[in-house]
């Protein structure tokens, strides 16, 4: 299968052998390389998992809404007639999603969504005793809309539960209106008012929305908010949070709402990670041709110093292709070792990061972990370059003259 | 290639010419015309003095250089005009090498070295073809230096791995360039011995460049090379002292 395995590879061998310290010094130059472009990756990576999970926490992937309400134009546009107007942008009220029963379904099929879950939301007051407080009130089907932020996992106290006349509420909004768990308290929406008992508190991860927030049942949101029958809005869960964009740009085509992705309702965050991923890129492209330039000057040497040896195998009757190759098996080689120990070095990084370094509750920061998948990319990336930066050293070697090169 | 003839000669030179820095101010001929024929089996010593162009023409015997003109029938096929790969394979299959400096690879063991023509050529070492490098090896007198390295080993020693290397291959013609060069007389002697017993027992055909007039006078034959024109070309009149020495 490859003929010249047993030559090339046994020189090759054997010279890396010779010049030992050479050999373990690029071998550890190389290691350090991959660690640092693996360590990276796997930092970035979880760093921004976890900044994008807490983001999405607590909002869905996608909103579907009713088009915001305009201002028809006062007559049609005559041809050749430039007329100037000025119109007041109109008040948007509270509008439910035309016919979201029926769209539901249709949405939910699709294979890049995970779940759907309709919800009605609005402003509201919540009144104990003499404490009010400004609230935004969110009518939604617990199980679906569970499915969406996780709201079980969300529970700080009390057991999530929404059966009619229960609401679940922000553990700060509660601490502000004296609430604890069983306790009753108004919801009010102007003319409506509800009376519901507290169920569980959450916390959703931002302080503001711990104030704010109060979870009812579907109908009792649509009653306080006189949408009868009415969702102003389905939140989408999508299977990959980076395609979300690319889902929301297909939802518009095809329905006439309004359809935001995650990425629209956080474009600083997106470009912050954007920028994040663009100088990681440039860091591992940096250390790649670093490591690259590292092996190429070493066998660069090696060649020089192994002149004398590559004249006797060319007298012998090693041809330009069997010399080249074993400046190629060297490179792959050194690339290889490197790899896997550099992949080591990573893992070993990784431990130390997520064991010394901690938040204040003595929790680590977020969770890095390197995916084999990374580490066998890494490693090959490294193991092809280890090849690449031969290639030079090799034509240098396989194009030496034999009688000169014995000479030397 | 051609059928190999074993009556045809071995090498046959033809006006070779051969030229360094060739356009340039500094160019210089080295060759001057030099015609060379060897038989099968024969014995040459290639004298002469230093600057003469004995190295050059045993280099382009050994197809490692390239006449500037002339002609050269290696086993009857024409090679001046063969391309890198093809001299390679021409080198490989039909031509041992032994030189002044051992040249052997230190990363390897002497069998190693030996066997180092098998594993060129084939990818791997069979079981035959390391026998065959023992045998040779014992029959060079290493029978206990087989495992150890060139730095491990004596000048006389080397040399005599060197020459179990040029054989393991059983090629027709082994070149030697000053092979006693680097060594003491009884180094020297011993080395010569043991290439014409080599030449008695398996009837290689042996050209060996040589300074040492003792040494070319237990040949077969001596060419002499002055200035880059061969002088005289003679056989040797005594070969009753060839392998006692």
């Amino acid at each position: 299968m490859f003929p010249w395995f047993g030559f090339e590879f046994r020189v090759a061998w054997r010279f890396l052998r010779e010049g030992r310290m050479q050999t373990v010094l690029i071998i550890v130059g190389v290691a350090a390389g991959v660690a640092v472009i693996a360590y990276i990756s796997a930092l970035i990576t979880g760093l921004q998992s976890n900044t994008v999970a807490k983001t999405l926490g607590s909002q869905a992937h996608i909103t579907l809404r009713a088009l915001d309400d305009v201002v028809a134009a006062a007559r049609p546009p005559t041809p050749g007639v430039t007329v100037l107007t000025e119109t007041q942008p109109r008040a948007q009220r509270l509008r439910s999603v035309a016919n979201w029963q029926a769209l539901l379904p249709l949405v939910e099929q699709r294979p890049s969504i995970a779940s759907v879950s309709p919800m009605v939301s609005g402003a509201g007051l919540a009144l104990r005793g003499e404490a009010t407080q400004a609230i935004a009130l969110m009518g939604v089907e617990l199980e679906r809309y569970d499915r969406i932020v996780g709201l079980r996992s969300k529970v700080v106290s009390g057991t999530a539960r929404l059966e009619p006349g229960e609401a679940i509420i922000g553990n700060e909004l509660a601490s502000n209106l004296g609430v604890r768990i069983g306790d009753r308290l108004t919801v009010s929406t102007g003319n409506v008012s509800d009376s519901v008992r507290v169920t569980a508190l959450v916390d959703l991860g931002v302080k503001d929305l711990n104030r704010r927030t109060v979870i009812v049942p579907l109908r009792a949101a649509q009653n306080l908010l006189g949408l009868p029958g009415g969702a102003t809005e389905l939140d989408l869960q999508v299977r990959d949070v980076w395609a979300a964009e690319a889902t929301a740009k297909a939802l518009r085509v095809e329905f006439p709402f309004k359809v935001e992705s995650w990425q629209e309702n956080n474009s600083q965050l997106v470009s912050a990670l954007n920028a994040q991923s663009v100088s990681t890129t440039v860091i591992r492209g940096v250390v790649l041709v670093v490591v690259v330039l590292g092996i190429a000057s070493v066998l660069v040497v090696s060649v020089v110093q192994k002149q004398r040896e590559i004249g006797i195998l060319r007298a012998m009757g090693a041809t330009r292709g069997q010399i080249l190759r074993v400046f190629l098996v060297q490179g792959a080689v050194v690339g290889a070792a490197g790899s896997v120990l550099g992949v080591v070095l990573a893992v070993l990084l990784i431990w130390l990061f997520t064991s010394l370094v901690r938040g204040a509750d003595g929790l680590p920061l977020f969770a890095i972990t390197l995916p084999v998948m990374t580490a066998l990319q890494v490693a090959l990336l490294s193991t092809v370059c280890g090849v690449l930066a031969a290639i030079a050293p090799a034509r240098r070697a396989a194009a030496l003259d034999p009688a000169q090169a014995m000479r030397i | 290639m051609a059928a190999t003839d074993p009556t045809a000669a071995l090498i046959e030179l033809g006006d070779v010419h051969k030229s360094y820095n060739i356009g340039l101010p500094s160019e210089a001929e080295v060759l001057h015309g030099v015609g060379l024929r060897v038989l099968p089996g024969e014995f040459i010593a290639l004298m002469g003095p230093s600057g003469s162009g004995k190295s050059t023409l045993l280099n382009i015997v050994g197809l490692l250089e390239r006449m500037t003109s002339g002609s050269y029938l290696l086993q009857g096929e024409a090679v001046q005009h063969l391309d890198d790969s093809a001299l390679t394979l021409r080198r490989r299959n039909t031509l041992g090498f032994v030189f002044q400096f051992h040249h052997l690879l230190p990363a390897f063991s002497a069998l190693e070295n030996v066997t180092l023509p098998a594993l060129l050529s084939e990818g791997r070492v069979s079981s035959v073809q390391r026998e065959r490098a023992r045998e040779l090896l014992a029959a060079v007198g290493l029978v206990d230096a087989m495992a150890k390295r060139p730095s491990e080993l004596s000048g006389g020693m080397q040399q005599r791995v060197a020459i179990a290397r040029a054989l393991v291959m059983n090629p027709p013609l082994v070149l030697a360039d000053e092979p006693t060069g680097n060594l003491d007389t009884a180094s020297s002697d011993e080395v010569f011995v043991l290439l014409r017993r080599m030449h008695a027992e398996r009837g290689t055909s042996f050209v060996i460049v040589t300074h040492d007039s003792r040494l070319a006078r237990r040949c077969d034959r001596l060419v002499e090379l002055i200035d880059g024109r061969i002088s005289q070309d003679r056989a040797v009149a005594d070969p009753a002292v060839r392998i006692s020495g």
